[in-house]
């Protein structure tokens, strides 16, 4: 079938885990590997898991308090001074309050500054629209110099950071809060910049970033037995976009459906849009946020509400078929 | 222009002249572009001159000199003094400042440092520089525990408005960065008006204080003023220096001072021609 590993109970009994546990992980090893690696964080040190990098290098680990806007500038200066600073906070905070100084000192001055943005998307649940980030995909991916990271999994995240602190460069990585199910496993590859096909299919790619791969994986599952045959393409890179591995499959199917826990203004379903309407247009069907913030509720009850769960990705990409 | 470029220091004549020369190469490099800040660029020349051509250990052959202590231009509108300091101190042939603001220039309207050699980072957006030197300040001091490299920042009065500023002050008071170095150019004026209408700065020694930083008030037009400050900052190790440097927006040309016009305005060539006249005349104590 397809040469990445996927967990053999990823549709049946998956194992759960919150995607920023895999970045705790990611960031103590990577700082176990390189003594430039530093860490600050905005009065959020558990939530984003940064304690365990805290706990284990005290003197690396910088508070800035409740202050964005200096978190990402100072660690545009320790990287200046040739430190790898990795930044976090929510989402909705950094780079939700904190862009401009993401552009002009870390990404024009080309620091390899780490924006970690957690509990990104509407998993965040009960806190509401103020704190579900949606619109980060949109707004880094617009940004030169600028690397957009979104792992599907907490294993994915764990390599994705070890991955950028090894190639410092200015990057965005994008967290989720909620436990959500692992369909990588140990073997499975990451590298910057690639896109990897998970299975095969003959009739629709999905294109999926973060946390909506697992479900694009269920989607296939089901399209797969209503004789749709899908192929699922995770997209950890936003950007850059791996526009060969992207565009062989819709080459191949003739039909996009691009899927991600953010707006589909600006986001993946942008950027497959302007790669398809520049090298092979093709009608593309973008699932995700539909230009509204989301809301209150349980993370399971959001993901029903907006459509973001497989067997309803699996109905809108059937009934796309039916209006075509 | 003439080429002539300059070593570092003590001698306080020199040193006045160099000013001086620096205010000369901003009006004609405002001129020439025909766009450009005037006021704040004449108003630092002092602090630039004392920082590049006494105080800092720079290397113009080797901008990026490990040793070297480092200069953050906070209010990036004031590029024409940092470019003048940095072309009479040998990074770039003087004659380059004549290309200001122009299409394919290094010295573009703010600063960058892809652009240009001895700008250590890109800057305009205000109130983003003080935390940066923090972070440069607290890696030296905190983390790699190198004590004798200094890390140096200006900003505008009216930049301090910004919110980013007094995130940066709560932090470097929090982590006692004694090699950090901060001046203010208290010249009292910002686009809209007078500081103190737009948005009142009142006490800023009280306010700094506060944050736990040691604050010096002093003449910022005397270079030997500066120079002093920025050495009594650098033997108070507890705690980072605020040097309040209070100067003149304009200073050096008669019909600019004190007027907050002149702000974001470059003089015609006719006003240039009277603005260097008046420079020829006078060498500010």
């Amino acid at each position: 079938m397809s040469g990445y590993p996927i967990d053999p109970n990823v549709l049946t009994n998956p194992a759960l885990e919150p995607i920023r546990f895999g970045f705790g992980r990611g960031l103590l090893a990577a700082g176990e590997a390189d003594e430039r690696v530093v860490a600050l964080c905005s009065d959020l040190t558990e939530s984003t898991q940064m304690h365990h990098f805290k706990n284990r290098f005290p003197q690396r680990f910088v508070e800035t308090g409740i202050a964005e806007q200096n978190m990402v500038t100072v660690a545009a200066g320790m990287a200046h001074a040739g430190k790898i600073p990795f930044t976090s906070s929510y989402a909705a905070f950094s780079p939700g309050r904190n862009w401009e100084q993401i552009k002009t000192t870390a990404s024009m001055n080309r620091q390899p500054v780490v924006v970690v943005g957690s509990h990104a998307g509407i998993n965040v649940g009960y806190d509401g629209a103020t704190h579900q980030m949606l619109e980060d995909l949109a707004i880094m991916r617009v940004m030169p110099n600028m690397r957009v990271i979104a792992p599907g999994d907490s294993l994915e995240a764990e390599r994705a950071t070890c991955a950028i602190a090894a190639d410092p460069a200015p990057s965005y990585l994008r967290l989720a809060r909620d436990k959500t199910p692992i369909f990588s496993t140990a073997d499975s590859p990451f590298e910057i910049g690639v896109a990897y096909v998970l299975s095969q299919g003959r009739d629709v790619s999905l294109i999926s970033t973060g946390t909506m791969t697992y479900h694009a994986l269920v989607a296939a599952s089901l399209l797969d037995s209503r004789g749709i045959s899908a192929e699922v393409v995770h997209v950890p890179t936003v950007k850059p976009l791996d526009e060969d591995v992207i565009l062989a499959s819709i080459r191949k199917t003739g039909r996009a459906v691009t899927i991600e826990e953010a707006q589909i203004i600006g986001g993946l379903g942008g950027a497959v849009c302007e790669l398809t309407a520049r090298e092979h247009p093709v009608k593309v069907q973008r699932l995700g946020m539909r230009d509204r913030y989301g809301e209150t509720g349980g993370p399971a009850e959001l993901l029903e509400k907006f459509r973001l769960t497989g067997k309803l990705i699996a109905e809108d990409v059937e009934r796309g078929f039916q209006s075509a | 222009m003439d080429e002539t470029t300059y070593a570092r220091t003590d001698d306080t004549a020199e040193l006045s002249h160099i000013a001086q020369v620096i205010r000369a190469d901003i009006v004609q490099m405002l001129a020439t572009a025909a766009s450009g800040h005037s006021a704040g660029p004449l108003g630092m020349a002092e602090q630039l001159t004392a920082l590049y051509f006494n105080t800092m250990r720079h290397d113009p052959a080797n901008p990026a000199w490990p040793e070297r202590d480092l200069f953050f231009l906070s209010n990036g509108h004031t590029a024409p003094v940092l470019y003048s300091a940095l072309a009479r101190a040998g990074y770039f042939p003087v004659s380059e400042l004549g290309t200001l603001r122009r299409l394919g220039s290094r010295l573009q309207g703010h600063p960058e440092r892809d652009a240009l050699p001895g700008v250590e980072s890109t800057s305009g957006p205000l109130g983003s520089g003080l935390s940066q030197a923090a972070g440069y300040a607290h890696v030296l001091q905190n983390i790699d525990h190198v004590k004798n490299r200094f890390v140096y920042t200006t900003m505008g009065d009216g930049e301090i408005d910004e919110g980013n500023v007094w995130e940066a002050a709560m932090f470097a008071g929090k982590y006692r960065l004694g090699n950090l170095i901060a001046l203010i150019d208290r010249n009292n004026i910002q686009i809209d008006g007078a500081t103190e209408d737009v948005m009142p700065l009142t006490n800023l020694r009280a306010k700094w204080e506060s944050f736990d930083w040691h604050v010096l008030d002093i003449d910022g037009n005397n270079v030997r003023a500066v120079i002093e400050a920025i050495n009594l900052g650098k033997a108070v190790t507890w705690a980072p220096t605020m040097i309040l440097a209070n100067t003149v927006p304009g200073k050096g040309v008669p019909f600019m001072e004190y007027d907050h016009t002149w702000h974001g305005k470059p003089p015609s060539p006719s006003q240039a021609e009277q603005a260097l006249n008046a420079l020829k005349g006078g060498v500010v104590a």
